[in-house]
C-alpha cells in the first residue's frame, strides 16, 4: 500500500527514524492481555515493525477482528490507527463496508481459526471472492482460547486435548479454502519465524486485493503440546519453506543480479517480490501446483510455509469491480451526494 | 380466496353510486403476466382522474397459483383496501367457481368462455369472454400468448366501464418504456378486444367510470418501495448492502435503476455510490456498520427473517454507536410465514433487535411520499444519533402501488452528525473521548477512520467500555455507558418524526396507528363519525414516543391502538412507556396477511365502545 514517502531514495541505514519521521514506539499499542509468549503477540510485533519499516501511515490504516483472542490483539499495535472489533466471525462484512466506504484506507484484519474457519468460514472466502482489498491474518492456533480449549475447524484430526477430549473430524485449511475461492495472494507462516512473516506482510500490503495469511500461531495455554502441529516445537521442527522472499519497496533503486532459483513478482503498486525458490518444483504462481502441494503436505503431515500463490493480474480487487469515483464516498460532498431539484422532478413527471 | 370468513356474498355499494365507486378484483394465474395488465388499468383510473388502489394479492411462487388483483375506485377519495368487490375478472379455471360466488349482490361478472361456469345467480350480470379466439385471431407468436391474452379483459373492460382508450394506450406506452414493438402488440389485443366488445355485448350492468377532478392532481402513482429508494438516494446514501428477500428486494431494484441515472458523476462516468449483494443478511447488516462506521450514509433492505439475522449485529451498532439504516418491509410471520403477504409483526422484534438492554429508534412511513422523506430523515438521524435507525414499512405500503402527493425535495441540508475534524481534534488533544457526553444530549463526538491526526484513532468495540473507549470490565462504567445511551434515547424522542395528531372538540374516544393503516383509520373514522362517534386520532410517526404521544393516551376515556398483527404489539409497547393508562389503552389488531379494513376497524371500535 502507498506509503506517504516524501523523500524518495533508500532510508538511511539501521534507521531510528522511518521515512515518516517516526521511531519505532511510535507503532505502538496498548500491552498485551494475552498470555505471556502468545504467538499472537509476536505477530503484532511484527506487523508493528513491518508498518514502520514501510512507513505507513498509521491515521490511513484500519485494524478490524472479530472476536477471541486474535481479534483482541489489533489494540496492541498501531495505536494511532482505528479499529473495530465487531462480532464473532463478522469482521470481513465489517472490512468490507469500511474498505467501500473510504478506498483510501489500507485495511488489515485479524481473526482467529475458530473466527475464520468456523462461524465466519462464510464471510471469509465471500470476502475472499469479492476480493476486497486487505490484509486478511488468521492467526491460527487449532484452539478456542477465551472459552478455554475446545478444538476449531483447524485442529488436528485425531488430536486429544484434556478439556475437549478427541478430535474425530479433519481440520479444514485456511489457504486451500482461500484459493479454492478465488483468492489471489495465499500465504501460510508460523509465527516463530519472524523473518518470513515480515516478508510475507510487507508483500501482502503491497497486493492488490485480499492478501491471506494463514500464520500458526501457538497457543502457549492450550495447544502447545509437541505432537500438535500448532505448537512451536512442532513448527521449529517441521517448517517446510518453500520459497525465501525479499521485498523491493517502490523506492529502491537496486538492480538485483538474480540467481538460479529465484523469480520476481511485480506488485501492483511498483515495488518486487523476490522469490528464492527452496522447493526448485514450486512455482507461486500456478494454483494447480498451489493445490497439489497443499494436498500433499496434508497427507504427508508436512508443515510448509512460504507464499503459496500470487496472482497479481488474475482478478480486480472490489474497488475496481464497484466502479465508484476516486474520491473515497466518506468525502463525497452533499451536492455529489442529494442530486437536483430538477432531477427530482423529471422523475416524478414520469411516475 | 379464503382469507375472509364469509358465508354469503358481502353487499355491494348502494345503487346509483356505482360511478368511480366499485372494487373489481382480477383473478388470474401467477406468471402470467397480468402485472401488466393490472397496472395498466390503474394507471388509467389514475390518469382519469379516479381516485384509486391496487392490492396484488401474489402467490409465494415464480408460476402456476392464483392471483388476485383488487382495485378499488373511490370517488369519495377512500385509499384502503375493502373486502367486497362488484366486478370480478375470472381468468383462473382453479378458483373460478369461488371467485364468481363471491361477487357482491348486484355484481359483474367477466369470465373466460372457456371455463366452466358454476350456478349463475340471478342478481349478477355476467359476460364472457373469447379469449382464446380472440389470440387466436391475433396471431401472436406463441411464446408472448399467455400475456397477450390478459389484454384482452383490459380491451374488454375498457368498453364495458367508459374508460379513456387513449389512457390506456398512454399506460401501456408508459409500462413499456415507450418501446414501439411490445406497446404495438398489446395495444393491438387491446383493441381488438375492445371491438369484439363493442359488437357482441350489450351492457346491462349499473358499473361505469367517469373523468374527475379535485384528487390526483399533485399526485403521483408508485409503490412504497420504489419511493423508499428515491428517497433514500435523495437523503445522499453512499452505501447499500443487502441480500434478496421478498417483499424487500424491489427498494434495491428501485436503487439499482435510479442511482445510476441519479448519482453517476457527471465529469468522470464513475459511480458516486455502491451496492453490494451481500452472502446473506448478517454480512450485509455488517457492511452497513462498517461503512457507517467510516463515514457513509449506509442502508439495507431485508423483511422479518433477514431482520432476525440482523439481530447480533444490531446490538453492535447500537453499543459500539455506529450510524447505519435498516429498511424492513414487514411481511407476515412467524418463520416464513407468508412471505407475499402484508403484516406489521416485527415492531416489538425491531424495537428491542438484540439481547441486552438494546432499543432502537423505528420509523413508520405511512405512504410512499412518506416512504420518500424518511429516506432522508432515516439517514440524518442515523448520523445524529449515531445509531441503528429502522425504517418499518411493510408489503401493503412497499409492494402494492399507492396515490400519495409529490415528494417533496428535502430543503434542509443533510444531517452528518457530530464528526470532529483535524483541527477540532487539534484544538481539543488528547482530552476528547469518543463517549464523553460533552454536550448533555447522550451523544458523543465521533472521528472517522483517516482523519490525519494521531488523536483521531478510538478501538470501536462491542464489548464494555470507558467514555475514551478503552475496555471496562468495571460495574460503574458500564452503568454510566447505559445512563448516557438512555439520555441518547431520550434525545431521540424529540428528534424523530413527531406524531400527526387530529383532534376534534367532542372526540371522546382515541385512535392510535401507524404505518399503511393510515387510509383505512380515516376512512374507519368517517363511519364512525356517521354512526355518531367522534374520534380523534394520533398517527405514530416514529419510537420512542414523546410527550404528545403520553397527553394523548390520557385525554381519552379509551384509546383503542389499531395495528396489523396478532399480537397488539405497539400497544404493548405503548403500555410499557407510560403504564399509567393501562386499562383505557385497547388493542384492536388482527393478522390475516391482508391490509386492515375500515368496515373491519369501525366494527371493532364500535364493539369497545
Amino acid at each position: 500500500m502507498a506509503a506517504t514517502t516524501e523523500q524518495v531514495g533508500r532510508p538511511a541505514p539501521a534507521p531510528k527514524l522511518n521515512n515518516l519521521g517516526l521511531e519505532k514506539a511510535a507503532y505502538k499499542g496498548a500491552p498485551s492481555t494475552l498470555c505471556k509468549g502468545c504467538g499472537h503477540d509476536t505477530i503484532a510485533q511484527r506487523i508493528m515493525t513491518v508498518a514502520w519499516e514501510l512507513g505507513l501511515d498509521q491515521t490511513q490504516v484500519v485494524k478490524m477482528s472479530g472476536i477471541g483472542c486474535s481479534s483482541k490483539s489489533p489494540a496492541y499495535f498501531m495505536g494511532w490507527s482505528h479499529a473495530f472489533n465487531g462480532v464473532h466471525g463478522r469482521m470481513p462484512a465489517v472490512a468490507t463496508g469500511a474498505a467501500v466506504a473510504n478506498r483510501d484506507l489500507t485495511v488489515v484484519g485479524i481473526s482467529g481459526d475458530g473466527d475464520t474457519a468456523s462461524i465466519g468460514t462464510g464471510q471469509f472466502k465471500h470476502a475472499v471472492r469479492r476480493n476486497v482489498p486487505m490484509v486478511y491474518i488468521v492467526e491460527n492456533n487449532g484452539v478456542y482460547g477465551l472459552t478455554k480449549g475446545q478444538f476449531s475447524a483447524t485442529a488436528d484430526l485425531g488430536q486429544r486435548l484434556k478439556y475437549a477430549g478427541l478430535n474425530n473430524l479433519p481440520p479444514l485449511d485456511i489457504c486451500m479454502e482461500a484459493l479454492a475461492a478465488n483468492a489471489t495472494f495465499v500465504a501460510r507462516s508460523f509465527a516463530g519465524d519472524p523473518r518470513q512473516v515480515e516478508s510475507l506482510l510487507k508483500a501482502a500490503f503491497s497486493h492488490r486485493g485480499i492478501a491471506v495469511l494463514d500464520i500458526i500461531s501457538p497457543c502457549v495455554t492450550f495447544n502447545n503440546h509437541d505432537d500438535s502441529t500448532k505448537s512451536y516445537s512442532w513448527g521449529r521442527q517441521k517448517e517446510t519453506p518453500l520459497n525465501e522472499l525479499n521485498f523491493i519497496p517502490p523506492y529502491e533503486e537496486i538492480t538485483v543480479g538474480y540467481y538460479e532459483g529465484e523469480m520476481e513478482v511485480a506488485m501492483h503498486d511498483g515495488s518486487r517480490v523476490v522469490l528464492k525458490k527452496l522447493d526448485p518444483d514450486y512455482d507461486p504462481t500456478s494454483k494447480l501446483n498451489a493445490f497439489q502441494t497443499l494436498e500433499e503436505a496434508r497427507q504427508r503431515q508436512q508443515f510448509i510455509t512460504g507464499l503459496i500463490y500470487i496472482n497479481q493480474q488474475e482478478r480486480p480487487d472490489l474497488h475496481e469491480l464497484l466502479h465508484y469515483t476516486e474520491t473515497p464516498l466518506v468525502h463525497l460532498p452533499s451536492e455529489k451526494l442529494r442530486p437536483s431539484r430538477e432531477a427530482l422532478d423529471e422523475v416524478l413527471a414520469k411516475l | 380466496m379464503s382469507f375472509e370468513v364469509q358465508e354469503a356474498p358481502l353487499p355491494a355499494v348502494s345503487r346509483g353510486e356505482l360511478i368511480n365507486n366499485f372494487s373489481l378484483n382480477i383473478a388470474t394465474i401467477n406468471g402470467s403476466g397480468s402485472q401488466t395488465s393490472n397496472g395498466v388499468l390503474l394507471r388509467a383510473f389514475f390518469k382519469m382522474g379516479i381516485p384509486v388502489v391496487g392490492k396484488n394479492l401474489f402467490p409465494s411462487n415464480i408460476q402456476g397459483l392464483p392471483t388476485w388483483y383488487i382495485i378499488r375506485l373511490s370517488k369519495d377519495g377512500y385509499l384502503a383496501h375493502r373486502d367486497p368487490y362488484e366486478v370480478v375478472v375470472c381468468l383462473n379455471g382453479r378458483t373460478v367457481a369461488e371467485d364468481m360466488a363471491k361477487v357482491a349482490e348486484g355484481g359483474m361478472v367477466l369470465y373466460d368462455d372457456s371455463l366452466p361456469i358454476a350456478a349463475r345467480r340471478p342478481d349478477v350480470t355476467y359476460y364472457p369472454m373469447p379469449v382464446g379466439k380472440l389470440v387466436k385471431e391475433a396471431s401472436v407468436p406463441f411464446e408472448l400468448k399467455d400475456y397477450i391474452a390478459n389484454m384482452v379483459y383490459v380491451g374488454v373492460l375498457t368498453y364495458l366501464l367508459g374508460i379513456d382508450m387513449q389512457e390506456i394506450e398512454d399506460a401501456v406506452s408508459w409500462n413499456f418504456d415507450g418501446k414501439p414493438k411490445p406497446i404495438e402488440l398489446n395495444m393491438s389485443m387491446v383493441r381488438r378486444a375492445y371491438e369484439w366488445a363493442q359488437a357482441n355485448l350489450v351492457k346491462s350492468d349499473p358499473y361505469r367510470i367517469e373523468r374527475m377532478t379535485g384528487f390526483n392532481e399533485d399526485k403521483v402513482l408508485a409503490d412504497g418501495n420504489t419511493a423508499a429508494a428515491l428517497g433514500t438516494i435523495f437523503g445522499g446514501v453512499s452505501f447499500v448492502a443487502w441480500y434478496p428477500i421478498t417483499p424487500a428486494s424491489s427498494v434495491v431494484d428501485g436503487l439499482n435503476k435510479y442511482l445510476p441515472k441519479l448519482r453517476t458523476d457527471p465529469e468522470t462516468g464513475r459511480a458516486n455510490f455502491a451496492v453490494i449483494q451481500a452472502e446473506d443478511e448478517l454480512a450485509a447488516a455488517g457492511m452497513i456498520i462498517g461503512a457507517g462506521w467510516a463515514g457513509a450514509r449506509a442502508m439495507t433492505a431485508t423483511s422479518g427473517p433477514g431482520l432476525d439475522l440482523m439481530a447480533e449485529f444490531a446490538g453492535l451498532a447500537y453499543f459500539a454507536e455506529t450510524p447505519a439504516v435498516i429498511w424492513d418491509i414487514q411481511r407476515i410471520g412467524p418463520s416464513t410465514g407468508l412471505p407475499t403477504r402484508t403484516s406489521q409483526g416485527d415492531i416489538s422484534m425491531a424495537y428491542y433487535l438484540s439481547h441486552g438492554d438494546t432499543r432502537h429508534v423505528l420509523l413508520f412511513p405511512a405512504d410512499p411520499a412518506e416512504a420518500f422523506e424518511f429516506g432522508t430523515t432515516s439517514l440524518d438521524l442515523a448520523e445524529r444519533l449515531q445509531t441503528l435507525v429502522i425504517v418499518m414499512s411493510d408489503l401493503d405500503l412497499g409492494m402494492n402501488v399507492w396515490i400519495s402527493p409529490k415528494y417533496q425535495y428535502p430543503e434542509a441540508p443533510l444531517d452528518r452528525g457530530k464528526v470532529l475534524s483535524v483541527e477540532q481534534l487539534q484544538e481539543l488533544g488528547h482530552s476528547w473521548g469518543r463517549y464523553k457526553d460533552v454536550d448533555g444530549d447522550g451523544v458523543g463526538w465521533r472521528t472517522l477512520p483517516g482523519t490525519r491526526h494521531p488523536a483521531a484513532a478510538y478501538f470501536t468495540r462491542g464489548t464494555g467500555h470507558t467514555e475514551m473507549a478503552t475496555y471496562s470490565e468495571r460495574p460503574e462504567d458500564w452503568e454510566n455507558n447505559l445512563l448516557r445511551l438512555r439520555r441518547k434515547f431520550d434525545t431521540a424522542r424529540n428528534l424523530v418524526p413527531a406524531p400527526v395528531v387530529d383532534a376534534p372538540e367532542g372526540a371522546r374516544f382515541g385512535i392510535i396507528s401507524y404505518g399503511s393503516n393510515d387510509p383505512a383509520i380515516v376512512e374507519a373514522r368517517d363511519l364512525l363519525r356517521a354512526q355518531g362517534v367522534e374520534t380523534a386520532y394520533l398517527r405514530l410517526r416514529a419510537l420512542p414516543i414523546n410527550d404528545t404521544v403520553r397527553s394523548f393516551m390520557r385525554a381519552y376515556d379509551r384509546v383503542f391502538v389499531v395495528e396489523n398483527n396478532f399480537d397488539g404489539q405497539m400497544q404493548q409497547i405503548l403500555l410499557s412507556e407510560e403504564p399509567v393508562c393501562g386499562g383505557q389503552l385497547v388493542s384492536v389488531s388482527r393478522c390475516n396477511g391482508m391490509p386492515l379494513t375500515a368496515a373491519w376497524i369501525a366494527g371493532q371500535i364500535q364493539k369497545g365502545l
